[in-house]
This record gives structure tokens, sequence and C-alpha cells, in this order.
């Protein structure tokens, strides 16, 4: 039985269906790369298999329950934590507020302060300093380590290095190899995609809502996410919004 | 010598002011909602008190003790069933909502006790009139003192809450962000009942000394609604210190308003309130061209 099962899920904002009749399953211990170009419906359907936005159609199944109807907060208590988009730290709360405030809600597990410290090294010395004070690589390790406290059993994380120098990438992924090999299920939506492929044993593809390309990490080759990710072949792939798009 | 006597009136009286302000603050501070209704809140929980006391003729405090659980009750319930449906509608609806709520207030109280101005003062016997002497011009009231004590003891023990213990960082958290707090396991809408319990109890507190020191009538709740307002505003809006040092302020510029004139004691009062407001808006106003001129190296300082 897989961990996560998204079936025939479908999310509005308002008009617009950000996700479309998405089908998708993770294993435990499974790290899924999502790409896809802006607008895709990544982030959307991240927010919505959270339960920060509620779908329109289909269900999310977590370890064989239906969630669909939980509200965010209680998902996390069964083990579904997301790193939102843009870090949304609490600005006015010190790191350590911000890591306590997270561990003090979820479940109870192996990752504590003290562990997140071994992670990331770097907040050691910021722990008493405001979030809203850090640099872009510190908020960021801060938002993956205030996600970890609540101990999930998947981590959703939304556009992991977006914004970030190349050094502050490779400090971070350096940092991240403990949690990838914790066996907590990742899905991981980042736009550097040889950084991602390098961690993820799977790899899907969205393009306008739909999954239009599921592969082993290993299988994938570059071009052919590359024509997922821009739609440039129809070549049997789930392509059907695709055509109303071209002129 | 004078001067120095309404500068501690003042900043005993201020103490009063920061009680009623401190549930405005935190309401606001947390749930982003201006509590058009606070006031009245303060009225209610007096008409209790005043109800157990003159039904049982049990001590003022003891009475007030069993009113703040009632009125924290009050507030759950009212977030929970008023509260949270408006603030889905944006942020008109909930002024709009305890605007109304106000006048329902008002109204049932005046239905139920009538136009009289009733006092606690007759209950607490020598408190409400004892004073210590300071030096032969300066003599201060026991109450006062008192109605002091009580604010900054509620007011620094709401802020060691807030900072030191679990449901003080959820809140915290909640205040800043919702959304994100549910998305680390935090129930926001119970976070938010909680905090309007705690609010609305602490107008029982505020309406009860009010009524010990001076008096009240069903209608009194708007007046001291202006007075908890310009307390949190010159204070500092959602910050429980500036709420202290707000009515404190406030306190010492209606005593020495009223030393200089009659008719001066409202007056300066207001005009402090004004002066600082436009103080915060032109002060607002420089850091916004700051902001926007620094913007660049902002955005480079951020992503190393």
């Amino acid at each position: 039985m897989s961990l996560l099962a998204v079936e025939q899920l479908d999310v509005r904002h308002g008009h617009l269906k950000a996700v479309r009749n998405i089908d998708l399953a993770v294993a435990e211990g499974e790290i899924l790369a999502l790409v896809g170009a802006n607008g895709a419906g990544k982030t959307t359907l991240l927010r919505a298999i959270a339960g920060a936005h509620r779908p329109a159609g289909g269900r999310v199944i977590f370890e064989g329950r239906d969630v669909t109807a939980l509200r965010a907060y209680e998902r996390v208590a069964l083990g579904i934590a997301l790193v939102p988009e843009g870090r949304r730290l609490f600005a006015g709360l010190t790191v350590e507020e911000n890591l306590r405030v997270a561990g003090d809600a979820g479940r109870s597990g192996p990752w504590n302060i003290e562990a997140l410290l071994a992670v990331f090294p770097m907040l050691k010395a910021k722990l008493k300093t405001p979030a809203g004070l850090l640099s872009g690589g510190e908020q960021q390790a801060t938002s993956i380590g205030r996600a970890m406290m609540t101990n999930p059993r998947l981590l959703l994380l939304d556009e992991l290095s977006l914004g970030l120098a190349p050094l502050a990438i490779d400090n971070l992924y350096r940092s991240l190899t403990a949690l990838f090999s914790s066996g907590t299920a990742l899905i991981i939506v980042e736009q550097n995609l040889s950084r991602v492929l390098g961690v993820a044993t799977r790899v899907c593809c969205m393009l306008e809502g739909r999954i239009v390309l599921e592969r082993d990490a290993k299988e994938a080759t570059r071009q052919q996410i590359t024509e997922a990710y821009f739609g440039l072949r129809q070549d049997g792939l789930r392509h059907e919004g695709l055509r109303s798009a071209q002129p | 010598m004078i001067w120095v006597d309404q500068i501690v009136q003042g900043t005993l009286l201020g103490g009063y002011y920061a009680l009623i302000a401190c549930g405005l603050s935190l309401m606001f501070g947390v749930m982003r909602i201006i509590n058009l209704a606070h006031g009245d809140f303060a009225i209610l929980g007096v008409f209790v008190v005043w109800l157990l006391v003159s039904q049982t003729g049990i001590s003022p405090f003891l009475a007030l003790a069993a009113a703040i659980p009632l009125m924290a009750l009050l507030g759950w319930a009212l977030q929970h069933w008023i509260f949270e449906r408006s603030l889905r509608s944006g942020p008109l609806v909930p002024l709009l909502a305890t605007f109304g709520l106000a006048i329902v207030i008002e109204n049932l109280l005046f239905e139920g006790f009538g136009a009289d101005t009733r006092s606690l003062a007759p209950d607490i016997g020598d408190l409400a009139f004892d004073s210590w002497t300071l030096t032969d011009r300066i003599y201060v009231g026991h109450l006062a003192v008192l109605v002091f004590a009580v604010a900054v003891l509620l007011l620094v023990g709401l802020q060691l809450f807030l900072k030191h213990t679990v449901l003080g960082r959820a809140i915290r958290a909640t205040a800043e962000d919702p959304d994100t707090a549910e998305l680390v396991g935090i129930n926001s809408r119970a976070v938010y009942a909680v905090s309007a319990a705690i609010a609305v109890a602490t107008t029982a507190v505020a309406g009860t000394f009010l009524a010990m020191r001076a008096s009240f009538d069903p209608y009194s709740g708007p007046a001291q609604l202006i007075f908890a307002f310009e307390a949190v505003v010159i204070g500092g809006v959602g910050s429980l210190w500036g709420t202290l040092v707000g009515g404190i302020v406030l306190g010492i510029a209606q005593s020495v308003g009223a030393q200089i004139g009659p008719r001066g004691f409202l007056l300066t009062g207001h005009i402090v309130f004004l002066l600082v407001l436009a103080a915060r808006l032109f002060l607002s106003g420089v850091n916004w061209r700051a902001a926007i001129r620094r913007r660049p190296q902002g955005t480079e300082g951020s992503a190393t």
C-alpha cells in the first residue's frame, strides 16, 4: 500500500482549473521530484495534499485513510508537512521559536532542535535571532527545519532552492543528505533539474494541471523531461489540454 | 508640586486605561479584529458582577472571580459563532459585526436594568476612599494603586504567557500568519477562540474597577472604548508593553490637561492621541520612501 494516494484530484482557483484529474501515488521512503513550468499546478497540488487548499473533486488518501475533508493541522498530526513556497516563516518569532512552535504542535519522533542543529549547523548561532532578519539560505533552512520538527512521514518541499545563491543551494543540498536518507517520503518541487534528479527516485512532470510524464529518475533522460516540460511533443502522453493552447 | 501630583495621579489613572486597552490590543494583535463592542463587554462584565453582589451580598472581588470565567466563555462563543464567520468575509465584516454587537449589548442592558447610574464603590468599604500620604500635598488612593498594580501584573503576565508558553507561542505564530500556522500543526480557530476568551475576560476586570472608582450605566461602554482605543494607538498597535505605556501617557495627558484648565481633561488626551497618530503616519511615510530606495540592496542581501 502506498503512503500517499491522490485520486482524480481537481483543484480550482475560482474558475481556473489549476490541477486537473491527477492520480499520483507515493510509496514509503520514496523521493519524488515534481517539475514543470510556472503555472503548471505544482504548488496547488502540494497545497491540496497538505490541506491548505480544498479540492473541487477527487480524494487524498494517506496511509489508507481518506483525509480529503481534514484541515491542514489535522494532516500534520497524521504526518504530512509542507515547506511552503517563499518560506513563510513567522518573522517576529526567533528561529528557535519557529522551530519549537512546530515541534509542540506536530508529532513526536526523532527530530528535535538538537537533531536539526546537526543538520543545519549554520542555525546554531541564529537561534535567538528573529526569523525576519535571516539570509535567504538560513530562512530556507529554518523553514525546512520547522516542517521537520513536526516529524512528518511525508514532507512536501515547494521550490526548494528558488531565490537562493548557488553557494547556498550547495549548502542546502549537502545539509539535506540526512533527510534524504532518513526514510521520510518526499515530494520536491524544484526548478534546478540536475540537482533534484541527483536525489530523486522518481520524477513527475506537470503541464497545465496534468501529469504528462512519470518515470524512474534513473531512466528519465533530460530530453524527455524538457519535452514534457514545454509540451513539445504529443506522442501518447496525456496532452489534451495543449491543443487548445496552441494557435 | 501640583504638577508632580498630576503626573502621579495621571500615571495611576493610566493603569486603568492600560487595563481596559489590554483586551482590545490582544484581539487586534491576534485576530486583526477592531472590536467596537469592547467597552460594552466591560460594562456587560460589570453588570454580571453587580448582579452577583446585589443578589448574594458577596464581595465584588469574589463576584469578579466568578464573572471572569463567564466572560471568557462568552468570548469563546462569540469567536466561534460570530467572529469566525465574519472573518471569512473580509476585514470590514468583523468591524460591522462588533458594531452590531455593541448596539445589541447596550440595548439589552438598558432593557434589563434601566437607565440608572450605578457604582460598586459602596460595596468595597474603605478601599473606595482610603489613601496613602506621600508628601503633605500628594495623596495616592489605595484603589488607584491597586488598579495600577493589577494592570501591570495583567499586562506583564500576558506578555510572559505569550513569550514563554506553548500556547503563547502558538498564539503569536497564528497572529503572524494563520495559514502557515495550520501547516505546522496549529489549529488556528482554536487559538483564535482562546485569544477571544482571554480578551473578553480582561474586560470584566477593567469594567469592575471602573465601577469601583466611578459609576456605570448601560451606555457607558463607548466612552471606555475610546480611551482603550487611544491607549492602544499611542502605545503602538499589537504590542502589550506599548499598551501599558500608551495608557500611562493618556492618563498623564488628561491629568495635566485638567490642571491647565477645567475643560482640559478630555481635550488634552485627545490632542496627544491625534499628535501621536499624526507622528506615526508621518514616520511610516518616511520609512516607505527609505524602503523603496533600499530595495535593490535588500534583495541581494537576502539571496545569500
